[in-house]
């Protein structure tokens, strides 16, 4: 009962409940990220021995949620720092000046080379590609090796994607696709697609545990899926599109010196280290060693396409529209 | 006067269930508001027990004003029509129910409720369900139930309008005889004058929202105040006073009025006959018009002569 | 004055934050272009069309079940009472991903289907709850003057339980409207409805003005329905004369064995996707196994959660508690509120009544981000207060209690409680002795099955829950959302916890008798 009486005080009268307050004089930073963050065990607690600051963490939704939000609130917000922002929106959050300038020294040690634009707001913290996977053992032994190969009879019935309205590994393999057949030839590939047989699923959920799992061999997900399969599966490497996450400070922190601290740990060796155990992804950091498994089951792709974030921005509702048209009209 | 009201009006929007009512009932008095459906008797009692709230006009207990005295803190007790008793208690839970609201404790109220249900004659029923009772059996529960508190007025709603006509005179005798060993102060409301008149010190007579009279059973009985009044009471033929031989403008016969009696000073002709349990009633034609009247249960010839007995006849005014 | 408490809540947590981010939207401009957009209206056809189907779905499944569960007296009826109430709270994306075992490609029967199979226990509570007290003299006497069985209950027992009929279609039908996860998974990409659209333009588009369009459609239609419901509902709320459950229940007989087998037919298809997950949770590539129980006590594979599963579950039934009391609280005031504004005029308790239900038939992304947008202005930064939780989750509770409690506070006879205060019973008494046990037995169904909701709620608390504090259906997507073989497993096991808890919380609660209840 003293619960209850609890929230229902909180609510009439102050409001007030322990653990809200944001003082810096507490050397307490807020970092707000998507819900796929996670950090290994221990390590925010050494930062917090080393440098006096707590970390606390509000985490929820996708990128495209954690952006929507930081826009939001851009003039009060949340947290101080925010991690998850990732090269489909790093735009829309620049444009709308949520993340404040800050040249960390850490940047520079490989983040610069995923960087957003110059302007110091948005640093890379990690590169995930998103490329088909396939289950050798279903495909036995026949397996694509191209965009193009896919079109082949032989791959009849084989793929699932994610539809890129709702889904944001099936927005990457669509404009995958435009990067590699260009504005113009994009379409024609989807349409012979579509003639293969592809099947359109609405989340990665479905689609990889679902599909993938039963009688869709190749399925559009990550090109570091196969390191948690034991090896039983593998990325098509030529089929990949880079996903940069970034982190910055926002530009109302009310702690922001201590926010640059975090941020530069986000960067910094320890954290970079553990990324790629914990998250699925690629360290932005030159020099990272990556996991054993990694070398064999999940190796960086070389020559992902990407597309220049503005140009994702500006086009990518009328792309999608264009898409669903073709695939579902 | 233990209750008086004073010009009592109460509106539902436009028109007034009950307007300008003025009445008293004295300490230890039974009385009782009589008068067809709809006439704004039951509005009125719910008046006094504080359910509505008046227009204008006062309530008043003891010569204090009871406008700002809720329901639970007015005294009163209530008895509906149909009981209402609560289904979720047993018989003795009911009853004790306005004890425990009263904090009375437990060995007193035990004691209470025992002795209310022997006074309804309903002993050995305390832990009956009240759902399992017969319906004249819930009402005295209810009876109980409102008289257990020792309320300084009760209030009875048709009390035993929901019941069989056997049952019901069997309890109106039951009540009147309950009400009076008590000295318990009461208004009763009912459209049935014969539990009124078994029931009643004093009779008021209501009609479209307004007491018309007010007096003792026998004085309501035979003087009714005015024609609809006296057909409310049972009269069916208005006729001028010298027809019966009294020195008075009009009145009004009840069936009972002309009696079958070979030394009788009128003379008709028998048109129908019914017969009654002990009786015979007769519509019989004098001078042109139709008049009722009762006759013995012997074979009654097709002419008779008819007497007329007072008892029968209700002067108007 | 006490209307005000219930109105408060609802201004606080519902209202200001929802105008908040429709009024964002609004000044973007834009919200007539999206109005006369064709598609739009297509969006709204199928939303209400399968909405609509969903309803009538859940409701003929749903009567026979309440039929058992309040009339009759057979062994095992309280396995199935809370058996009933597990499909409310499995996440909808595995339910969806149940359902595609059996149509691979989804599609609309699916949708409508597995829409019906979440509701199902709405309908068998709401009604259950009333036909429990139903007298049943009035179906006897019809019987006996005639009627034949199907006859005697078309022309008096429906009539008698259309409020609660009434009642729980109007809830299914908002929860069917603005289901989310179902036409996702099943929707494939071909099927959308206005609450899918709204979270794409919110979430992933940042086409306010587009959301606040389509949000103002969706306000419009669910008001729609609910100003029809009310109207149905209107004077059939009547004096029943209610009777305790024991009286009532008896041993089935006649014809009454087909609803019976009926109602078992129904228990048995809500049970089938349950054993299907259950049987997922335990296979894996390489055969049997408990992996994924064992891994309940972890954070799941390489530290997927920031707390082991059975945190979460720990966490989920706190919080579902905090949120079924407030719940209970705001509802129960409503529900006397509305009783009395009734007594004495009708058209403010209808308003209320019907405000009351807005926020099942709003998106929960639309209220997630108008907290964002406001609740920085309540005293201590209440956007990540973890009390927002338990607070939005009674948000959706509240109208749930409301709706069960309403329909057979309404039948108890103004008179017993006129009776009770004359016989010195103070309002508060009256309650207490009066309405508290003859609607006991309803409001314990109802807490539990607030309860439950809260327990089950996803779209709130995924926006609202903290990474450390995360509620199990949360967790279950997030396991869901990663690759590895032991995640998925996890995640199943999870949704076995879920329901464990589940049940042991709704047996729990339906042992708690409110106090001087009785048998009744």
């Amino acid at each position: 009962m003293r619960r209850i009486w609890a929230v229902l005080a909180a609510v009439a009268l102050t409001g007030c409940s322990a653990g809200t307050s944001t003082a810096p004089q507490t050397h307490e930073v807020t970092l707000v990220t998507h819900d796929s963050f996670v950090v290994k065990d221990g390590l925010l607690d050494e930062f917090q021995k080393a440098t006096g600051i707590t970390v606390k963490q509000i985490a929820s939704g996708d990128a495209g949620e954690l952006t929507n939000k930081l826009v939001l609130t851009k003039a009060n917000p949340i947290g101080d720092v925010a991690f998850g922002v990732d090269s489909t929106f790093a735009s829309r959050a620049l444009a709308e000046g949520v993340f404040a300038e800050y040249a960390s020294p850490e940047a520079t040690k490989g983040a610069q080379r995923y960087q957003a634009d110059t302007s110091n707001r948005l640093h890379a913290v990690d590169v995930g590609d998103v490329c088909l996977n396939i289950d050798p053992a279903k495909l036995g032994g026949v397996e694509p090796a191209s965009y193009e190969d896919l079109t082949d009879p032989k791959f009849k019935d084989k793929l699932v994607v994610e539809n890129p309205a709702t889904s944001s590994p099936g927005l990457a393999f669509l404009l995958g696709t435009i990067a590699k057949f260009g504005e113009n030839g994009w379409q024609e590939y989807w349409t012979k697609l579509k003639a293969n047989g592809v099947k359109v699923v609405s989340g990665w959920e479905e689609a990889y545990n679902q599909d993938f799992k039963a009688d869709r061999p190749i399925v559009v997900s990550y090109a570091s899926s196969p390191s948690a399969e034991g090896g039983k599966t593998k990325a098509v490497l030529s089929t990949c599109y880079r996903q940069v996450e970034y982190a910055g400070v926002l530009s109302k922190a009310k702690n922001a010196a201590d926010a640059q601290k975090v941020l530069d740990f986000l960067l910094g060796e320890k954290f970079q280290a553990q990324v790629a155990e914990q998250m699925y992804v690629y360290p932005s950091r030159e020099g990272v060693a990556l996991p054993e498994s990694w070398a064999k089951d999940a190796p960086l792709p070389a020559s992902p396409q990407s597309l220049p974030a503005d140009k994702v921005k500006d086009n990518r509702e009328a792309w999608v529209e264009q898409w669903r048209k073709l695939v579902q009209g | 006067m233990a209750l008086e009201l004073e010009s009592i009006t109460v509106r539902y929007g436009q028109t007034a269930a009950v307007s300008d009512v003025s009445l008293s009932v004295g300490d230890g008095e039974v009385v009782a508001l009589l008068g067809p459906s709809g006439c704004g008797k039951s509005t009125l009692l719910r008046t006094i027990a504080g359910l509505e709230k008046p227009s204008s006009g006062f309530v008043r207990w003891d010569s204090s004003d009871l406008a700002g005295v809720p329901v639970h803190r007015r005294g009163f007790g209530l008895v509906f029509q149909d009981g209402q008793l609560f289904p979720h208690r047993s018989v003795a839970g009911n009853v004790a129910f306005g004890l425990r609201m009263h904090r009375v404790d437990r060995e007193e109220r035990d004691k209470k409720v025992l002795s209310l249900l022997e006074l309804v004659g309903l002993e050995g029923y305390a832990d009956r369900r009240v759902t399992q009772l017969s319906g004249g059996e819930q009402q005295r529960v209810a009876l109980a139930r409102a008289l257990a508190p020792s309320p300084r007025l009760l209030l009875l709603d048709e009390p035993l309008s929901a019941l069989d006509r056997a049952l019901r005179e069997q309890l109106a005798v039951d009540l009147a005889r309950l009400l009076r060993e008590a000295q318990t102060t009461a208004l009763v409301v009912t459209h049935d004058h014969d539990e009124a008149f078994t029931l009643a010190d004093r009779v008021a007579i209501m009609s479209r929202g307004r007491i018309v009279q007010v007096g003792p059973p026998a004085e309501v009985w035979s003087s009714p105040v005015d024609v609809e009044t006296a057909k409310f009471l049972g009269c069916n033929k208005f006729v001028p006073g010298s027809f019966v031989g009294l020195p008075v403008g009009r009145v009004g016969l009840r069936a009972t009025a002309l009696r079958v009696d070979g030394a009788g000073p009128l003379e008709g002709t028998v048109l129908e006959r019914v017969h009654r349990r002990d009786h015979v009633r007769l519509l019989v034609e004098i001078d042109g018009e139709e008049y009722e009247a009762v006759g013995p249960m012997s074979e009654i010839g097709d002419h008779v002569r008819l007497e007329i007995d007072l008892d029968g006849v209700a002067r108007i005014g | 004055m006490a209307a005000l408490l219930p109105l408060a809540f609802l201004g606080l947590f519902f209202a200001w934050p929802v105008l908040a981010i429709l009024s964002l939207g609004l000044r973007e401009g834009g919200v007539l272009t999206a109005l006369f957009d064709g598609e739009t209206w297509e969006l709204v056809g199928f939303t209400l069309g399968q909405a609509a189907a969903s309803t009538v779905v859940a409701v003929l499944a749903g009567l026979p079940v309440a039929f058992v569960l309040a009339r009759c007296r057979l062994r095992g009826l309280g396995v199935v009472r809370a058996a009933v109430m597990v499909p409310f709270v499995l996440p909808t994306v595995v339910v969806g991903l149940a359902f595609r075992t059996f149509w691979p490609d989804g599609g609309v029967l699916s949708i409508v289907l597995a829409n019906a199979f979440f509701n199902v226990a709405v309908v068998a509570r709401t009604v259950g709850g009333l036909w429990a007290h139903t007298d049943r003299r009035a179906e006897d006497a019809a019987r006996a003057l005639g009627a034949s069985r199907p006859r005697a209950f078309l022309s008096v027992v429906l009539p008698a339980l259309a409020p609660a009929i009434g009642s729980a279609a109007a809830v299914v039908f908002l929860f069917c409207a603005t289901s989310f996860g179902v036409v996702l998974v099943l929707g494939g990409s071909r099927y959308r409805t206005l609450e899918t659209e709204i979270y794409l333009r919110t979430v992933e588009l940042f086409d306010l003005s587009g959301a606040a369009a389509l949000s103002l459609l969706q306000f419009a239609a669910v008001l729609a329905v609910l100003v029809l419901g009310a109207l149905a509902r209107r004077r059939r709320e009547t004096a029943l004369s209610l009777r305790g459950r024991e009286e009532l229940a008896r041993r089935p007989s006649g014809g009454e064995w087909y609803v019976v087998f009926a109602a078992l037919a129904v228990v048995v298809a809500l049970l089938t996707p349950v054993v299907g997950l259950i049987t997922r949770s335990l296979s894996t590539r390489d055969g049997w196994s408990f992996a994924g129980y064992a891994a309940l006590a972890t954070r799941g594979d390489r530290g997927t959660l920031a707390v082991t599963g059975f945190d979460a579950a720990l966490n989920s039934v706190r919080t579902a508690f905090d949120a079924t009391l407030v719940a209970l609280v705001v509802g129960v005031f409503s529900a006397v509120v509305l009783v009395g504004l009734r007594r004495s005029g009708g058209r403010i308790a209808e308003v209320l009544d019907t405000a009351l239900m807005l926020p099942l038939g709003v998106s929960a992304v639309t209220v997630g981000f108008g907290y964002l947008v406001t609740m920085d202005a309540l005293p201590g930064d209440f956007r990540t207060s973890p009390l927002l939780v338990p607070l939005a989750q009674a948000l959706v509770v509240t109208p749930l209690i409301v709706r069960m409690v309403l329909p057979v506070l309404r039948a108890v006879d103004e008179r017993l409680r006129q009776a009770a205060a004359t016989l010195g019973a103070s309002p508060l008494r009256v309650w207490r002795e009066v309405d508290l046990p003859l609607v006991g037995r309803s409001l314990a169904a109802a807490a539990g099955f607030g309860y439950v909701v809260a327990l089950g709620e996803f779209g709130a608390t995924s926006f609202l829950a903290r990474p450390d504090a995360p509620t199990l259906p949360v967790v279950i997507a997030r396991l869901m959302s990663r690759p590895g073989e032991l995640n998925s497993q996890m995640a199943y096991a999870s949704c076995a916890l879920l329901m464990v808890v589940t049940v042991g919380c709704v047996l729990l609660i339906e042992r708690l008798r409110v106090p001087s209840s009785g048998e009744f």
